[in-house]
């Protein structure tokens, strides 16, 4: 195959960073990066933290106008590929110049995903806080005082929450599940939590699912209800796969992928939120939603594309959520089929058999850092090894 | 409005005239400065924004914030007693002129 021309869809964390790893690659042809949102790719992680405190969207800017001009990557904004055509090797796009057929010799999605809705009567109630868009309409309806219920305990709504907190609004958070963010952490972690946001004095509704928004209350599948005049949607995201449905590539909780990121054609690859690709860690297919996922994924496509390899996929997946002043950081991946083992307060290990593969710490960056490294290698990792680190003297070394 | 200078590793220079207030990670990718990556967005997070403050202005710069020394463990390129992670240097008038340098790798 010759590479003289890459579109990549979506203009996000994950397809501006492939378009910058494309040009430190080396790569001389034509890149396109188009996306659906106006004005500059920014970074989604300070939406649910200090963005909304301090309202400075200039500051979620990746990068400026003039990048674009000097590494000549014709960035398409406002403009939504409607179609892939890959037959003849191209993208339908509809923006502010119209309809155009666009070419390309490798195309990369990076679409990311959307708000999952769940089937709640009056959901048009309540708001999403996925795009810069949202956060600045939420933010402006937090300028009076208000009676918050988040629907969804995971990160964002949980983030949101200890924001919304701060600022001296009510709040009550909704989460179906027995425990928080149940999906991505331990429950020891899901504990701690919500021992914190009790504290802050955010009313927590575990095990309850809301079936019914009304401008003045949520309704829940109890009977119960939650005064709120301001509804945050907050329940889980669904990758934006449509597209590549369409075109005919598979798809399965995400644009299925191989080791390489390449999905069921050879042109196309996938990354990020939209993406679900072969883990070498567990030989399963996942999805991850996390600036790291999309970026390392970026970049090891580019790197392929250009230097016409098929190298796998293998970084070490890591995560981070600042509630308040709380910072969990994970390192590896874990799930609810782990033994988990309480090492120190904040400091929890998630086994699977003998070997350590995930570690959530509060406010430890050390040993956050020190497990990461480790897991991160080839070898498998064992509880002495993260017992090590944690000790406190490595700690307070540190 | 500060000026800073980015060296990076293989000796390119770039002066910028940045507001205070504004980081040093900020400052750089806001102008295409190569050699910062900042993957996290300051969140102390990523190690990928680690920069060596020129020694004449270490003592301007002031201490590495709670965290930033652990966090530098996971930085790409050497470690010294320069290093820092850019973006929790705020830039304030006493930094007019602060020189610096950018490792390697940072990934
Ligand atoms: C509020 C919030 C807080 C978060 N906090 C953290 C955090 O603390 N740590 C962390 O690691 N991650 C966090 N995340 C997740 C992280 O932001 C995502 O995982 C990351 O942005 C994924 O990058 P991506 O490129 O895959 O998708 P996105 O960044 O979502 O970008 C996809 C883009 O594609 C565009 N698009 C979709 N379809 C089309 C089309 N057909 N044509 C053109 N454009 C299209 C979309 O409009 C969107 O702009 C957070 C996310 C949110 C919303
Ligand atoms: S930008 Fe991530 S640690 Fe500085």
């Amino acid at each position: 195959m010759t590479l003289a021309s890459v579109i990549i869809i979506g203009a996000g964390q994950g397809g501006l960073q492939a378009a910058i790893s494309l040009r430190q690659e080396g790569f001389s042809g034509a890149i396109t990066l188009i996306g659906a949102e106006p004005g500059l790719p920014y970074q989604r992680p300070p939406l649910s933290k200090a963005y909304l405190l301090e309202g400075k969207a200039e500051a979620l800017t990746l990068r400026p106008e003039s990048f674009f001009r000097t590494k000549d990557i014709t960035y398409l904004t406002e403009t939504r590929v409607e179609g892939i055509d890959r037959a003849a090797g191209q993208v339908i796009a509809y923006g502010p110049q119209g309809t155009m057929r666009l070419g390309y010799d490798a195309l990369v999605l990076a679409t990311g995903a959307r708000n999952l809705r769940p089937p709640i009567e009056g959901l048009e109630h309540a708001l999403d806080l996925r795009t810069l868009a949202d956060a600045a309409r939420l933010r402006a309806a937090l300028a009076t005082k208000r009676r918050i219920a988040v629907i969804g305990g995971g990160f964002i709504g949980l983030e949101f929450a200890a924001m919304a907190r701060k600022l001296g609004h009510g709040v009550s958070v909704i989460e179906a599940a027995p425990r928080l963010m149940a999906r991505a952490v331990s429950p020891a972690i899901s504990a701690h939590f919500a021992r914190l946001h009790q504290d802050w004095g955010t009313e927590l509704i575990l095990g309850h699912a809301a079936t019914r928004i009304a401008p003045d209350a949520v309704t829940l599948a109890n009977g119960g209800t939650v005064p709120a005049d301001l509804v945050l949607l907050a329940a889980g995201v669904r990758p934006n796969s449509d597209l590549a449905e369409a075109a005919g590539l598979v798809v399965e909780n995400g644009v299925r992928v191989d080791a390489t990121l390449r999905s069921s054609d050879p042109a196309i690859f996938a990354l990020g939120d939209c993406a679900c690709f072969l883990d070498p860690r567990t030989g399963a297919h996942i999805r991850l939603e996390s600036v790291q996922a999309a970026t390392d994924q970026a970049r090891l496509i580019a790197a392929n594309l250009v230097r016409g390899t098929s190298t796998a996929y293998g970084a070490l997946p890591w995560f981070w959520s600042d509630q308040a002043d709380i910072k969990l950081q994970i390192a590896g991946l874990g799930g609810n089929d782990c033994t988990d083992i309480l090492l120190q307060d904040g400091v929890v290990a998630r086994l699977r058999g003998p070997d350590v593969v995930a570690v959530e710490t509060l406010n430890k960056p050390g040993i956050h850092i020190r497990a990461r490294k480790l897991l991160a290698g080839n070898d498998p990792v064992a509880l002495d090894q993260i017992s090590a680190i944690a000790a406190p003297q490595a700690a307070g070394a540190a | 409005m500060v000026k800073v200078i980015y060296i990076a590793a293989d000796g390119t220079r770039t002066e910028i005239d940045a507001p205070e207030g504004e980081s040093v990670m900020r400052v750089a990718l806001a102008n295409d400065v190569e050699g910062i990556v900042g993957e996290c967005g300051g969140a102390m997070m990523c190690a990928t924004c680690h920069c060596y403050v020129e020694p004449d202005w270490a003592g301007r710069t002031g201490e590495r914030v709670s965290g930033e020394e652990d966090m530098l463990e996971g930085a790409a390129s050497e470690v010294t007693q320069y290093s820092r992670l850019s973006c929790q240097i705020p830039l304030t008038g006493a930094l007019d002129g602060l020189v610096v340098r950018l490792p390697e790798d940072q990934i």
